[in-house]
């Protein structure tokens, strides 16, 4: 017997609403035998891993705390994706982003004003933009690939960032430790509801935009030619709709986005720059983006599946003594079965018997 | 006429009562279809007839819900294209699906999926393709090829896996005359040899010609059996679109109006390697006239379509001039708003993206010339009143459909065309420029798109129709000119213009074309 995959003769509306579900259940399920695997209570691991963390309000707001860049990069690089434009590099947006933004309450902490958490914002935007320029002005100039050239600037990013918090930014009272000054009041992304947990005006800026984009994209021109030219680029131009604009378009937007998580999580969450100031929400958010269909309403869903990941791994380290690296693991088999599971929206199953099973065929298809 | 099939020799396919289904539409119904060895079997019928369903069933590339299928006297299951294939089935598909990167043997080779050295394919299909007359270099690039020599591989594809049924879908709508001649020797000589051929066509006056009977399709049902060299076109056209067809009708051009678009020595370099350059073009097209382009695939006309519609922009503004204005460096929404048309010739990922609905692809190519009726404040899109002039062009044209909206994709070929055609025509264009009209599009589909084309340019646009089917342009055009290697010859008034005139042009016989010619083999 043999299992074919049967080409469908339109998208199945059904499989692309299932699709992200039969992906977790997998998940859940290889993940269940990889802490068997390990020695552990499958079901125990899994209750400390994915229910444990929603028991309490304060852990509510953490999971909002992780979610907020999450969502707010995911959305950006669901443009991008949606475009035909591979940006990987939104770790590197994100840090460069944090870096601009934290200009004002590092090289100018005595001005305080009501204006200067405005301005970090705007600038933590301009910087990731400008920084997710690069790899777009690569692609159009040399038609460079975009994938390669943006992954490599994350890296470019990470150890700017290390440099500056080691040299010149480095708190002057700070006892040598690698860090900035710690931002004063003025300069604090302030918490929702401080009265109940941690979780900052950063989670309000990803449900926004994340809603703003969704109504870009289902409800404007352009966001009808971003779909046309993700979808085919010569029926873009033959629209009269630019191939090259639109490369711009997507990386200034994922790139804002990703700044001004960035700029977020430094102001809101952690109040000073350090040499590590992103768990790989850069990478996380590319599983974020497929896990919730390229659509900014399902990435909203899809940020909160992964903040949970972060926030379960930590929890299973306490409490069953796992290593935090399960979260790396969990985070690629989502991506790995959310991608496997997508193949099911163009084409269906098929099992063949037995009989037709020893010729193999190439691909002829009308 | 006669409903029961007959036949003349023993029958080596037996269909009966072939059925498919897809949710509610009945694509073939108790379908009955016999082959005898040795015949050329015509199966005729209009885009959406259920032809492509019923070849797709004997391939094994769909899955029939009821009847069955004899071959040699025994019944048989034909669960996927390789179980055709060992049965003796072999199929040439309209569409075809080669790799344009690799070499003709290269291409063969991934079809065979065995473990046969390159070489050795290479030397088979040499060997078959010349006896065949067929010549093909199988070290070629397929990039490089024109659409008749890609035809060829597919075809020696086929037969180098022996086959003893062999299905082309619509083979000769590519082809010049003269092409069209030596596939026809090389399925007659096949003919000879015992091999059954299924030759599905719209082109009534070719299964005329070759074809020993036919089987006529309508909606999904065989609605008759003739042999069709006892018919005439008119009436084989009867059988498949169930009513009379007429020929496209040409009313004699008025008055020559003015110039609406002017190409003024437009070149253009090759924009890649497997692209021809444009030398030194001129033309006049004024409005009241259908002007027509012929040439063999490949000659640039896909490259003279994107430089008018601004796709690619030319060197100098006054290139191209479009109702007097000058266009050169204007791209195609701006050279659309000046009241330019176009229709590229794919259909599927150029004149429509597949994935997206009709009402979507309306707005594809007119959100700018119908800003204010398409999209509202701040770029919002006005749905409804796409809706609205997607309804009305759907009804204007007679596109059939399965679904309120379905996505492009989803129409046949002829459907998706006149959807495309009516789209331009809807804005009353004053230039229309189209490649391939009617390319893989049925009799009915194709009528109604020519007379279309008459009479926009009667009611005073400029028509250019840049075409491969000879017929098509005789029937329609006022003069045609030809395209050989990237050059253009000057208009021939089509009262002096003769088949053979137009086919020595397509050959390159002209002063200024001989140097350039290139070893067509």
């Amino acid at each position: 017997m043999r299992i074919e995959l049967v080409k469908r003769p339109e998208r199945s509306a059904l499989f692309a609403a299932l699709s992200p579900f039969i992906a977790l259940g997998l998940t859940l399920i290889a993940g269940a035998i990889m802490f068997s695997l390990l020695g552990k209570n499958p079901v125990e691991a899994l209750y400390y891993y994915f229910i444990d963390p929603l028991r309490e309000v304060w852990s509510l707001h953490e999971l909002a705390v992780k979610a907020a860049p999450l969502i707010l990069i995911a959305v950006g690089l669901s443009i991008c994706y949606l475009s035909n434009n591979w940006n990987i590099g939104a770790e590197g947006q994100f840090i460069v982003g944090a870096i601009v933004g934290s200009i004002l309450p590092v090289m100018f902490p005595d001005f305080q004003s009501w204006i200067v958490l405005p301005l970090m914002l705007l600038m933590g935007i301009v910087g990731g933009a400008a920084y997710g320029a690069i790899p777009a002005y690569l692609k159009v100039r040399f038609n460079t690939n975009e994938i390669l050239t943006s992954l490599m600037l994350v890296y470019v990013a990470q150890l700017f960032l290390d440099w500056m918090v080691r040299g010149p930014w480095r708190n002057p009272a700070g006892m040598n430790f690698p860090e900035t000054r710690t931002f004063s009041a003025a300069a604090t992304l302030p918490e929702i509801w401080s009265a109940s947990g941690r979780a900052n005006w950063g989670f309000v800026f990803a449900i926004v935009a994340a809603i703003a984009m969704w109504f870009m994209l289902s409800r404007t021109l352009k966001g009808f030619e971003v779909l046309v030219l993700g979808q085919s680029p010569r029926a873009g131009r033959f629209a009269g709709f630019s191939q090259s604009r639109m490369v711009f378009f997507a990386f200034l937007v994922s790139g804002g986005l990703a700044g001004l998580a960035g700029i977020s999580e430094v102001s809101g969450a952690i109040g000073q720059l350090r040499p590590t100031i992103s768990p790989g929400y850069g990478f996380a958010a590319i599983i974020v983006a497929f896990l919730g269909r390229l659509n900014p309403l399902g990435i909203i869903a899809a940020g909160l599946v992964l903040a949970l990941s972060y926030l379960g791994g930590e929890a299973a380290q306490i409490s069953i003594g796992v290593s935090d690296k399960v979260v790396r693991a969990f985070q690629g088999m989502l991506l790995f079965f959310v991608l496997a599971c997508d193949t099911l929206i163009l084409y269906r199953i098929r099992f063949v018997g037995s009989s037709a099973a020893k010729t193999v065929e190439g691909t002829q298809n009308a | 006429m006669d409903t029961t099939p007959l036949a003349n020799g023993p029958n080596l396919l037996e269909v009966r009562g072939l059925t498919k289904i897809f949710g509610t539409l009945k694509a073939c119904d108790q379908v009955d279809l016999t082959i005898a060895k040795g015949e050329i079997h015509a199966l005729l019928g209009e885009n959406g007839a259920g032809k492509s369903t019923l070849v797709k069933m004997l391939f094994g590339s769909l899955e029939p819900n009821a009847g069955e299928i004899g071959w040699n006297g025994k019944t048989v299951n034909i669960t996927s294209p390789g179980v055709a294939k060992k049965l003796g089935i072999g199929m040439v598909f309209q569409h075809f699906s080669l790799f344009e990167a690799l070499t003709a043997a290269e291409n063969i080779a991934l079809s065979l999926a065995d473990d046969t050295p390159i070489s050795t394919i290479a030397a088979k299909a040499r060997a078959l393709s010349y006896s065949y007359g067929l010549p093909l270099d199988p070290d070629s690039l397929v990039g490089d090829l024109s659409v008749g020599e890609r035809q060829r591989i597919e075809i020696i594809r086929c037969l180098l896996q022996t086959p003893e049924l062999i299905i082309l879908d619509e083979p000769t709508s590519v082809l010049t005359p003269q092409e069209a001649d030596k596939l026809f020797e090389t399925l007659e000589r096949l003919r000879a040899e015992g091999k059954s051929i299924l030759y599905i066509s719209h082109r009534l006056d070719e299964v005329r010609r070759l074809c020993d009977r036919a089987t006529i399709m309508r909606h999904g049902k065989v609605v008759g059996h003739c042999d069709p060299r006892q018919e005439t076109p008119a009436s084989l056209a009867r059988l498949m679109v169930g009513t009379d067809v007429k020929n496209a009708e040409r009313t004699t051009a008025s008055v020559r109006g003015q110039e609406l678009l002017s190409i003024c020595g437009m070149s253009r370099k090759p924009a890649g390697p497997f692209s021809m350059p444009l030398k030194n073009i001129w033309l006049e097209v004024a409005g009241g006239e259908v002007i027509g382009i012929a040439g063999v695939a490949g000659n640039g006309q896909g490259e003279l379509f994107e430089a008018i519609s601004g796709e690619a922009l030319q060197d100098s503004a006054d290139a191209i001039r479009i109702r007097g204005q000058a266009a050169g460096r204007m791209g195609i929404s701006a050279r659309r708003l000046l009241g330019a048309a176009f229709v590229p010739e794919e259909r599927l990922g150029h004149g429509a993206a597949p994935r997206m609905r009709l009402s979507e692809n309306l707005l594809l190519s007119r959100h700018t010339t119908d800003g204010k009726a398409f999209v509202g404040t701040a770029g919002l899109v006005k749905s409804g009143a796409i809706q609205k002039a997607a309804q009305r062009i759907i009804q204007a044209m007679d596109v059939r459909k399965s679904a309120p909206d379905p996505e492009a994709a989803a129409l046949s070929g002829g459907n998706l065309q006149k959807f495309i055609i009516g789209r331009e025509l809807d804005r009353n264009p004053a230039v229309m420029v189209v490649n391939q009209p009617t390319w893989g599009v049925d009799a009915g589909a194709a009528a109604r798109i020519r007379q279309a084309l008459i009479e926009l340019a009667r009611n005073g646009s400029a028509v250019l129709v840049i075409s491969q089917d000879l017929d098509e342009l005789f029937e329609i055009s006022d003069s045609i000119a030809v395209m050989h290697n990237g050059e253009l010859s000057k208009p021939i008034p089509i009262a002096e213009a003769t088949l053979e005139r137009i086919g020595l042009l397509m050959g390159g016989a002209e002063p200024g074309h001989l140097d350039h010619e290139k070893e067509v083999a």
